[in-house]
């Protein structure tokens, strides 16, 4: 597919305030974005860093104060219904018909954007399949279980076809199976070319599903790259934690001296290992035990993930 | 799996039509009416039933109903009947918006999947707004079809063709003007509040909506004759008594046309303007 960056998502100094009792406040704060065509684009950030906001003003729910943007190369205030024609969304409060079925709620979504009745039909009968509800076209929206209300929610944004795909959430509150059912279902559409603009609160999920991340923070994008770059950026060293059985053997209480540590913290029978060769400083840490005969425990290695690379943006640690 | 999502984004956009989604917005809430049919028709149908069994049977056996059929010696069900259509309307047109507006904007947001579809948002009101007149019209004429089971001999409802155009504009502005009230209320009152919107404001209006006397009845209650004036289901009642039983004495053409017709373009627009304020951030 040849690139055309106009089918994705270009943002320049978006700004919205909210008046609230206690004043106004500032929501997003001119926020720079670009998401290319075919791209599985998160946006993360703790609560009240203006995700919401932000994908409101890109569905065109929202009016920004300033700033402008394009949706798959249709300007968001000149002409909200095109965009919304143009983009699925699927939001983190399902917002689906609870008083029509399963499948009733994918043909009239699909009726709406322009198909005929047999066309919607079929296009349902296709996403229910797909989905993994083809069993249960025919309950209501009230019977389904989480997994498969989620299924749902993202099957609709999509009977439409769009070319731009908004998940708020997708996965708040499902269990792990489910959510790894929707991660597959997420990845086969990425690689079949749908653009996706992702809002997560989980950084595995972003880490598992997107190939670039947007940090946001009080309303402004502090730091936008690939996983792998924002994940460099917290610091290459791994974490690795041993525990003894007993009081640490003397070779560790030296290990400042190992080539391969740039850090150590004992703390009773516990040590912590800072270091670029995990596997390495794992193998002699078990070694220096048995030397000294103190048998290990237990042992972790924490790799530089999305987390570690949050807490060094935001200076917070990240909740979810 | 076969089946191709991403679409084809070298293809020039084929725009959907407004009105098409318009439709399909109606055709969605026929639906939804036609699967709740029995519940409707009982909703709708059963007061009115109650009051014509009330006024019109039990009372006079009683021999309490005297109030009620006034000097014109008109039966009572004849001065009900105009009434109870015209009270029937104005609560089932509110009711069929106010109820569903209020849990799509506060607690299903079912709102946010409408304001998404290709349609300018005051298009999602007046659709709100057709789809709760319809249902006003249909209950409406549910209620009509009940009258003429209930009427006295030679005092129901009479649809000559003459009055046939008044009786269609009524019926129509009325419905209207219902489902406008009901989007006014839906987005204006607090959520938690419609219950009381229904005993503070709805049951005073009906039964001091001349539905159960004609308004010229009410001249020994000055104060309250004029006060009524206020009150927009007044010019239903007798605006459908004017088509319906001209022998009742009802308030003259001048008088309720403009404010059946004036009235409810303007209570459409507030409604229009609150709706789209409502929901756009």
């Amino acid at each position: 597919m040849t690139a055309h960056p106009e089918a994705g998502i270009r943002a320049s100094g978006l700004t919205k305030s909210y008046v609230s009792p206690r004043g106004s406040v500032r929501a997003v704060d001119g926020l720079d974005l670009e998401v290319r065509e075919g791209e599985f684009f998160g946006l993360l950030g703790p609560n009240g860093a203006g995700k919401s906001t932000t994908i409101a003003m890109l569905t065109t729910l929202a009016r920004p104060d300033a700033g402008t943007a394009e949706v798959a190369g249709v300007d968001v205030l000149r002409d909200p219904v095109l965009v919304r024609q143009l983009i699925g969304v699927a939001p983190q409060r399902d917002a689906l018909d609870r008083q029509l079925g399963v499948a009733a709620n994918l043909e009239f979504r699909g009726r709406m954007f322009g198909m005929s009745r047999r066309a919607a039909v079929r296009r349902a009968d296709e996403l229910l399949e797909r989905f993994a509800l083809a069993d249960r076209g025919k309950a209501g929206v009230n019977e389904l279980s989480g997994g498969q209300l989620k299924r749902l929610v993202v099957a609709r944004a999509l009977v439409h076809e769009p070319r731009v795909l908004f998940l708020d959430e997708p996965t708040a509150g499902v269990d792990p199976q489910s959510r790894h059912n929707l991660w597959e279902l997420l990845r086969e559409l990425h690689a079949q070319g749908q653009t996706i603009l992702l809002t997560t609160h989980h950084l595995d999920e972003a880490e598992a599903l997107c190939g670039r991340v947007a940090v946001l923070d009080h309303g402004k994008v502090i730091a936008c790259d690939e996983v792998a770059g924002l994940t460099a950026l917290a610091g290459a060293d791994t974490v690795v934690t041993i525990t003894y059985d007993s009081g640490p053997p003397d070779r560790v209480k030296a290990l400042e001296e190992h080539g391969a540590v740039s850090r150590a913290e004992i703390t009773g029978t516990t040590v912590k290992v800072f270091t670029s060769s995990p596997e390495v400083v794992l193998a002699d840490l078990v070694s220096y035990g048995y030397e000294a005969g103190a048998r290990v425990t237990g042992a972790t290695t924490i790799r530089p993930s999305l987390e570690s690379a949050f807490l060094m943006l935001t200076g917070r640690e990240y909740r979810e | 799996m076969t089946t191709t999502t991403a679409s084809d984004t070298t293809a020039p956009v084929r725009r959907v039509s407004a009105w098409h989604a318009f439709q399909v917005m109606t055709v969605r809430d026929l639906h939804v009416l036609r699967n709740d049919l029995p519940s409707f028709v009982t909703r709708v149908a059963l007061q009115p039933a109650l009051f014509v069994l009330l006024f019109a049977y039990i009372l006079p056996k009683l021999g309490g109903a005297g109030g009620i059929t006034g000097s014109t010696g008109a039966s009572a069900s004849t001065v009900l009947i105009p009434g109870l259509i015209g009270s029937t309307m104005i609560t089932a047109g509110l009711v069929a918006v106010t109820q569903p507006l209020v849990m799509e904007l506060a607690y299903t947001r079912e709102i946010e999947d409408r304001l998404l579809a290709p349609i300018p948002t005051w298009h999602i009101g007046v659709q709100k707004i057709v789809s709760g007149a319809v249902q006003s019209l249909f209950a409406g004429l549910l209620v009509f079809a009940l009258a003429y089971f209930v009427h006295a001999g030679g005092q129901g409802p009479d649809v000559t063709a003459g009055r046939l155009p008044l009786l269609v504009l009524m019926l129509v502005t009325a419905a209207i003007l219902s489902a406008a009230l009901g989007m006014l209320a839906g987005t204006v009152v607090d959520p938690r509040k419609t219950a009381t919107l229904f005993t503070v404001v709805i049951f005073p209006a009906t039964f001091l909506g001349c539905v159960f006397y004609p308004w010229a009845a009410l001249s020994s209650v000055r104060w309250l004759q004029v006060l009524s004036l206020l009150n927009p289901l007044v010019y239903v009642s007798e605006g459908l008594r004017a088509a319906l039983t001209p022998q009742i004495p009802h308030l003259p053409a001048w008088a309720f046309l403009p404010a059946m017709t004036v009235g409810t373009a303007a209570v459409v627009w507030f409604a229009l303007r609150a709706f789209v304020r409502r929901v756009s951030a």
